[in-house]
């Protein structure tokens, strides 16, 4: 009897231990899902008990204004970054890693359901840029920029040929890619990015202050400028045409205002660095991600300010003896418009077609790569955002156009997306392109009425 | 109730099982041991580490490398505690390149590193032996960070 008495003791601790431990075990796992976000619904990814989960259709994940639809051009094709369009409607896209051993791929679609259908690789070099111009496809890796002459039909003439137009550019591993925009005087523009994150002497480390004067901006950190048919051009050749800006993988040639619009990444690590200054939460949020419209002799600040889009100022930078009140005056160009930390906009293209509706004429496209300096804060972006322009300049509140490239929000806020925007690009008949490089997507974006 | 009981013991015998396993394990030279350095750990993780190799330690894509199953965070411990010491930018990770900037950390004491990298070490399915101040002190000795 005792025996059994202490059987029952003994099985009613077991069981209230067991009980402590799910319970504890469930308010665990519901403070992990932040403040009761429900995953995995709505998302294709559950299915009923017992069947296989539904696959995610990479076309129909997207979402779209009302009256659009897209299509996959291709999937699963690698690194593909920025994108360009022929004249005759070949796409053109580069990759930043060598896919059977080539760097562009040109994506024909001959029987008109969007998808390629005909598709031919050359160029033996990794990248990001690639833009046409005249006749002619510009490609980069991350020192040079070459070109390819190209045919009425959008074919390339010389595939194993290209031509050397810049050389030598620097490519430090950070902020390396070189991005391109022409404009229509033979003039090419490439953005070379400053290979740090505020130009301290030592980079991103806490308690290392700014250099004076930043020597990158010498040779990096700003857009510079060559002339577009001569061969073997390097820094000696060309000029720097803006300076300040940090990096500007999104650069295109705005043909309304004949000008060249740049998005930059702003600074990382504010509270990093300065965790007396910003906290987590302002640190998610700022500096912003700028819209500049550049002209000759531009210097938007790079790296003794950034721009608060909370304050709306140019705030003198902390390592430069900022205190995130401090600001700096007219040295400093202010942007055309600003967007919310760290989003990473890696593509830009001013809409000038007819397919879609009259309020996207001679706006802007922005694709966001989405976020990791976020952290611990939600991660944001992975989304193709509209600007609307009117007259010139930006005008209203941008909207997101895109979404969904994450597969829900909840994989938006942690940054294991299954998408992440990164070039864009218009057709000749007004569809909208974008590439993912996570998995290698393109996407044909169209408008039915 | 049967199906209370089967639980009881169920949660019973996992609480003997952690209780037994954590007995056999061998007891690392960190004050508290190795659980409590775990413990201080995530919180230097959650200061130093977190912006860029993120909540779960997976890094991020083409920048800053996973901290997961990786030979560099289950590997030599001496050279992981460099890593820390020294900084580091561009690491091949399973055929992808990373090129973010790693910061030097000569400033964390040797025990704040040995606790990281034990909670690095035994977090997100990560397994391997704890890393005590003692291996950080003597990794230290012998590397100092590049010159300002």
């Amino acid at each position: 009897m005792q025996q059994f008495i202490k059987k029952e003791v003994f099985r009613k601790a077991a069981c209230l231990t067991a009980g402590l431990i799910l319970t504890g075990l469930v308010s665990f796992a519901g403070r992990n899902n932040g403040g009761g976000k429900v995953s995995g619904r709505g998302n294709g990814g559950g299915g009923a008990k017992g069947q296989p989960a539904k696959t995610t259709d990479a076309a129909s994940q997207l979402k779209l204004p009302s009256g659009f639809s897209a299509v996959t051009v291709v999937e699963n094709f690698g690194r593909t970054r920025h994108i360009t369009v022929g004249p005759g409607g070949a796409v053109f896209v580069k990759l930043s890693k060598l896919k059977d051993g080539k760097g562009i791929y040109r994506l024909e679609d001959t029987n008109g359901d969007g998808k390629a259908d005909k598709i031919t690789g050359f160029g033996n070099f990794p990248g990001t840029g690639v833009a046409i111009s005249n006749g002619y496809l510009y490609a980069t890796t991350d020192e040079d920029v070459y070109r390819f002459q190209l045919n009425a039909k959008d074919e390339v003439l010389n595939p194993d040929q290209p031509e050397k137009i810049v050389t030598g550019l620097l490519s430090r591993h950070e902020h390396e890619a070189k991005t391109i925009a022409l404009d229509d005087k033979g003039n090419l523009f490439v953005n070379i990015g400053a290979y740090s994150n505020a130009c301290q002497l030592q980079d991103r480390t806490k308690g290392s202050p700014g250099m004076k004067p930043c020597k990158i901006l010498d040779s990096a950190g700003g857009i510079w400028e060559f002339k577009a048919g001569k061969a073997n051009q390097t820094y000696g050749d060309g000029h720097r045409y803006a300076t300040g800006l940090r990096n500007c993988v999104a650069l295109f040639w705005n043909k309304s205002t004949n000008s060249l619009f740049v998005m930059q990444h702003g600074r990382d690590q504010l509270h990093d660095l300065f965790p007396d200054i910003w906290d987590t939460k302002q640190s998610a949020e700022l500096p912003a991600e700028c819209m500049y419209e550049l002209h000759d002799g531009s210097n938007c600040g790079w790296p003794y300010m950034f721009y608060d889009q909370l304050q709306h100022k140019k705030i003198l930078a902390p390592e430069y003896g900022g205190d995130g009140k401090k600001t700096v005056g007219d040295e400093a160009q202010d942007p055309a418009a600003a967007y919310p930390g760290h989003m990473a906009p890696n593509g830009l293209v001013f809409y000038t077609g007819s397919q879609f509706p009259e309020k996207y004429r001679n706006g802007a496209f922005i694709a966001f790569h989405g976020s990791w300096n976020r952290a611990p804060e939600p991660q944001k972006g992975y989304f193709v955002v509209f600007q609307p322009f009117k007259n010139g300049k930006p005008s209203g509140q941008w909207e997101v156009f895109a979404d969904n490239f994450s597969g829900g929000p909840e994989k938006a806020a942690s940054g294991r997306v299954d998408y992440r925007p990164c070039g864009l690009a218009q057709g000749p008949d007004g569809s909208l392109y974008v590439t993912d490089d996570t998995k290698g997507t393109v996407w044909k974006i169209s408008y039915r009425k | 109730m049967q199906k209370n009981l089967f639980i009881g013991l169920t949660g019973g015998l996992f609480v003997l099982a952690t209780v037994l396993m954590s007995q056999t394990k061998k007891p690392a030279a960190a004050p508290g041991g190795a659980k409590a350095s775990i413990t201080r750990g995530k919180q230097v993780y959650l200061e130093q580490c977190l912006a860029c190799h993120q909540v779960d330690g997976l890094g991020v894509q083409g920048m800053n490398p996973p901290l997961v199953k990786t030979k560099f965070v289950l590997g030599d411990k001496k050279a992981l505690a460099k890593i820390v010491l020294t900084g580091m930018q561009g690491v091949e990770v399973e055929g992808e390149e990373y090129h973010g900037v790693m910061a030097p950390h000569p400033d964390l004491t040797d025990q704040q590193i040995a606790d990281v990298l034990t909670y690095v070490r035994n977090s997100w399915g990560n397994k391997a032996s704890a890393v005590t101040a003692g291996e950080v002190k003597a990794v230290r000795a012998t590397n100092t960070p590049p010159a300002q």
